[in-house]
């Protein structure tokens, strides 16, 4: 039985009592401590930034070539927090609320309890560095709604609230790099974690230019490498997303919780070829003004504007009409799928759904939408060539974000000592289901104002720098990652690494993908270790180790991607129920709606890694809910 | 339809390179410039030889990781795009097309298409930030700023660091690059405090790493893929001069 180690006392007080019980390092004797920071999205780079602030020595990696780059730079809509500024009701409570119901009941309610307390300072830190929010003419901050909410709490910098957000915590971070606190290592990637008598110690990275395989040692190791569902090959990630640290990571022991909460989101512009290398989202920020539906009638191939208005069915207000168009991502996505399976989706292949703008323009003229949303309009004409101020936009929904990720602790640390996981590489917030606008929040949560804290406790217990490259777990380190780079360019076989990436990204899709069942998950436990066989024996990889090589890093990355695809298959062939994204056909709800089962699964799911073909350990951290009162999670 | 294509191919930092020539056939009008490059990549390893090596992440158009020059205009000919986001529609089957890395002093060709733009980020380094810690800060509707300003700022920090605008000046100045943030953090209240230095150092720094200075050609502007104007260079200079004689 796993233990996630909340603080005791009633929730509003638990973290303010876990912060008087940790231990502090004094100023002193912080800079003796090394620490690395892996990955420099939202989360990586507030806490690297944070953590060389206090004055500790950082070293900072990203496979970019700029630690401004890592993919939390896409987000478009917004960050949440419990201001209440539009005076509409909301409270840290209710964000704690929400983001718990939204997630299905499958988050730690102490976690989501602390992440809506901190929600308002980060709002404040993030303005104190200048990131240019949008403001009323007044000169106060400006809210809009968000998907899962019935209250106007998510702040925005017009369709690029990711960026500036990004940009903010990257300004603070090359601060720190400027006072020699913090190393940066851009284009580099980690391939292996370091442990040394059962404590996190260290990584092995690639330079990514010159191919050289290196050590670094450190007193701790914080992941912040994002999320996985690249292993859907198409999804709205950027192209070098990857699960491969975390994956290492855990083939060292640290373990997988719910791999399968992958979360997919509706409004993404379709597939519109075998060519596609990605899919992109169009922020869920649309669904405030515009409104989904297909015709009523299977296979109606008029245009749009010949479709009357008693044709249309517009099925998110029909459904859930407190929430319509704004029902969370899940649900929204699945009866986006639904009436496409019915066989009335819209566009070349019949896989999409309209969101139209025609209402909204009437109401507030073509400006306002512009104003609001002119960016993601403009984005969507040079993807597709059409105007959606004319016509509607064609949606359909997409992998987008892991809920799943390494297991950690309330201090955020894993189940190895030293290693802590943050952002959306960890599992802990948002359950089987995360609200939008609720990354953003999470990834500085963890990086300005938890980490700081946590791994100060773990600090004062250790010697620092114990430990150095010259010890053997090191050296056997180098000597496995040399291996495996040797073995991908000596199978020189007749397929690329692309094809194999795209068909394992089929069978997750079909199998494990938007509705999966015991019968289809069976099907992919039974064929992902044979693709993986034959990448083994098929693949080619061209070039040499040496040198800058994009084909060998994705080979790399696919070849964790063909192992962590059966850890997922396996999770959600294991999870009998339905919950939040994870929907099982077998367990609905007469409606068509996620059917829990409480009794036998209000869980983590903790995975053990004990060899490749051999089936991991499970491992339980049983979910209390004090209190909110796990019910069926309504929209209607 | 089908392309000829002229690429910058490049071993390493110190070989010389040249432009070589590849075809791709039977390109969709939806596909994207950098999924066009896919398949010719594609089909060269199933060749046996080296795809071409180029940078891009988010494909979205707004890591600033591409660095083309296409048909000698970075990011290609459709104004306010990316790489990644040109689709081939702006294309005509037979088209030739040259493809060719992000060229500057500053910017050392790596490997192809791939070049070293770290220089931006040390412009940054010296002082593109406020400098405010983590934690002690005040309610963050205790200092309004008027809309019009946090526009203003935001119209500059959309700046993506893709460096076109370096690319596409005949000094391979980055004025429009630092203008973009040091206007970005003037024009709000936060940023005025540190506004002299922060002009300063930043100035400093970017002539430091062998950009060149700005002669008023107005490329940059017409380059950028998120249209960040000239304004702001007007802007870096009013900073500049006033820092210079000491008014605040």
């Amino acid at each position: 039985m796993l233990d996630g180690k909340c603080p005791s006392g009633p929730i509003h007080e638990k973290w303010d009592r876990r912060k008087q019980e940790l231990k502090l390092v004094s100023p002193a004797n912080k800079r003796r401590y090394k620490i690395i920071v892996v990955g420099t999205g939202l989360a990586g780079a507030s806490a690297a930034a944070t953590l060389g602030e206090l004055g500790c020595n950082v070293e900072a990696f990203c496979y970019q070539d700029s630690p401004r780059r890592g993919h939390s730079i896409a987000a478009q809509g917004g960050i949440n927090a419990a201001k209440n500024y539009p005076n509409d009701g909301d409270s840290i409570f209710r964000l704690f609320y929400d983001t718990v119901k939204g997630g299905d009941f499958r988050a730690r309610e102490a976690n989501v309890y602390r992440l809506a307390m901190i929600s308002n300072s980060i709002i404040d830190q993030c303005v104190a560095q200048g990131v240019p929010f949008a403001r009323d003419y007044a000169g106060y901050l400006d809210n809009r709604s968000f998907g899962g909410a019935q209250v106007s709490r998510t702040f925005y910098a017009r369709g690029q609230t990711g960026q500036q957000l990004l940009l903010g915590a990257y300004a603070a971070l090359m601060r720190q790099v400027r006072a020699g606190s913090v190393k940066l290592y851009p284009r580099t990637e980690m391939l292996d974690l370091v442990i040394v008598d059962g404590e996190a110690k260290g990584i092995t990275v690639r330079d990514l230019v010159s191919g050289d395989i290196k050590c670094h040692a450190a007193d701790a190791v914080c992941l912040c490498t994002g999320g996985y569902t690249n292993v859907f090959y198409l999804s709205t990630n950027a192209m070098g997303s990857n699960v491969t640290a975390v994956y290492r990571a855990y083939k060292k022991g640290a373990f997988f919780a719910n791999p399968c909460f992958t979360q997919i989101h509706p409004t993404c512009i379709p597939v519109s070829g075998e060519h596609q290398s990605k899919l992109t989202l169009m922020s869920e920020s649309l669904r405030n003004d515009g409104r989904v539906w297909v015709p009523k009638n299977k296979g109606d191939e008029r245009p749009p504007s010949e479709i009357a208005e008693p044709e249309r069915d517009y099925y998110l207000e029909r459904k859930y009409p407190a929430f319509g168009n704004l029902a969370p991502r899940d649900i929204a996505s699945r009866a986006a799928k639904e009436v496409c399976d019915e066989g009335r989706g819209v566009g070349p292949g019949g896989y999409g759904v309209y969101l139209d703008f025609e209402d909204a323009i009437k109401r507030l003229g073509e400006n306002t939408i512009r104003e609001r949303y002119g960016n993601l309009f403009e984005m969507y004409e040079r993807i597709t060539g059409e105007d959606a101020y004319k016509q509607p936009m064609r949606i359909y929904p997409a992998p987008h974000y892991a809920m799943g990720g390494l297991w950690v602790d309330y201090n955020l640390q894993s189940n190895i000592q030293g290693l802590f996981v943050l952002g959306e590489a960890n599992f802990s917030d948002h359950g089987a289901n995360r609200l939008g606008a609720s990354a953003l929040m999470q990834g500085l949560a963890d990086g300005y104002f938890i980490i700081s804290y946590t791994i100060a406790d773990y600090l004062a217990l250790t010697k620092p720098g114990s430990v150095n490259t010259g010890h053997a777990e090191f050296r056997r380190s180098i000597e496995d990652v040399n291996a495996s780079i040797k073995k991908l360019l000596s199978i020189n076989g007749r397929r690329t690494v692309n094809e194999f990436h795209r068909k394992l990204g089929r069978i997750m899709w079909e199998y494990v993908g938007m509705s999966r069942n015991e019968d289809g998950l069976k099907k992919a436990l039974a064929v992902i270790p044979e693709l993986r066989a034959e990448f083994w024996e098929n693949v080619t990889v061209t070039g040499s180790g040496e040198e800058l090589n994009q084909e060998l890093e994705k080979a790399g990355r696919v070849a964790d991607f063909l192992e962590f695809a059966e850890l997922m298959a396996r999770d959600a062939f294991y999870r009998n129920e339905s919950c939040g994204g994870h929907f099982r056909v077998e367990h609905q709800m007469p409606d068509g709606e996620a059917k829990r089962d409480d009794e036998d699964f209000c869980y983590v799911a903790a995975w053990e890694f004990k060899g490749i073909n051999k089936e991991p350990e499970l491992h339980k951290e049983p979910l209390s809910f004090e209190d909110v009162k796990p019910a069926v999670r309504s929209y209607k | 339809m089908d392309l000829n294509l002229f690429v910058w191919r490049q071993k390493r930092p110190d070989e010389k390179g040249a432009m070589e020539r590849y075809e791709a056939e039977d390109i969709s009008p939806d596909m994207s410039f950098l999924e066009m490059l896919d398949v010719v990549n594609e089909e060269l390893i199933k060749r046996g030889m080296e795809p071409i090596a180029f940078d891009h992440d988010c494909r979205e158009g707004i890591c600033g990781m591409c660095s083309q020059v296409i048909n000698g205009i970075p990011h290609g000919p459709r104004e306010k795009t990316t790489a990644c986001q040109l689709h081939m529609r702006n294309f005509k089957d037979g088209d030739t097309i040259y493809i060719e890395p992000f060229r500057a002093k500053a910017f050392p060709v790596i490997k192809d298409l791939i070049i070293d733009r770290s220089a931006l980020d040390r412009i940054i380094q010296a002082g593109g930030y406020i400098s405010a810690h983590t934690g002690g800060v005040p309610d963050a509707n205790t200092i309004l700023i008027p809309k019009e300003d946090a526009d203003t700022a935001m119209d500059a920090a959309e700046c993506i660091g893709c460096g076109a605008c370096v690319a596409a000046c005949p000094n391979g100045s980055a004025m429009l690059f630092t203008a973009a943030k040091v206007s970005h953090l003037a024009v709000l209240p936060q940023g005025k405090i540190e506004a002299a230095r922060r002009v300063c150092v930043m100035t400093e720094a970017m002539l430091k790493e062998g950009f060149g200075n700005c002669g008023n050609h107005y490329e940059c502007q017409a380059a950028c893929p998120k249209g960040i104007k000239v304004k702001f260079i007007a802007k870096l200079n009013r900073e500049y001069i006033k820092a210079q004689i000491g008014i605040k």
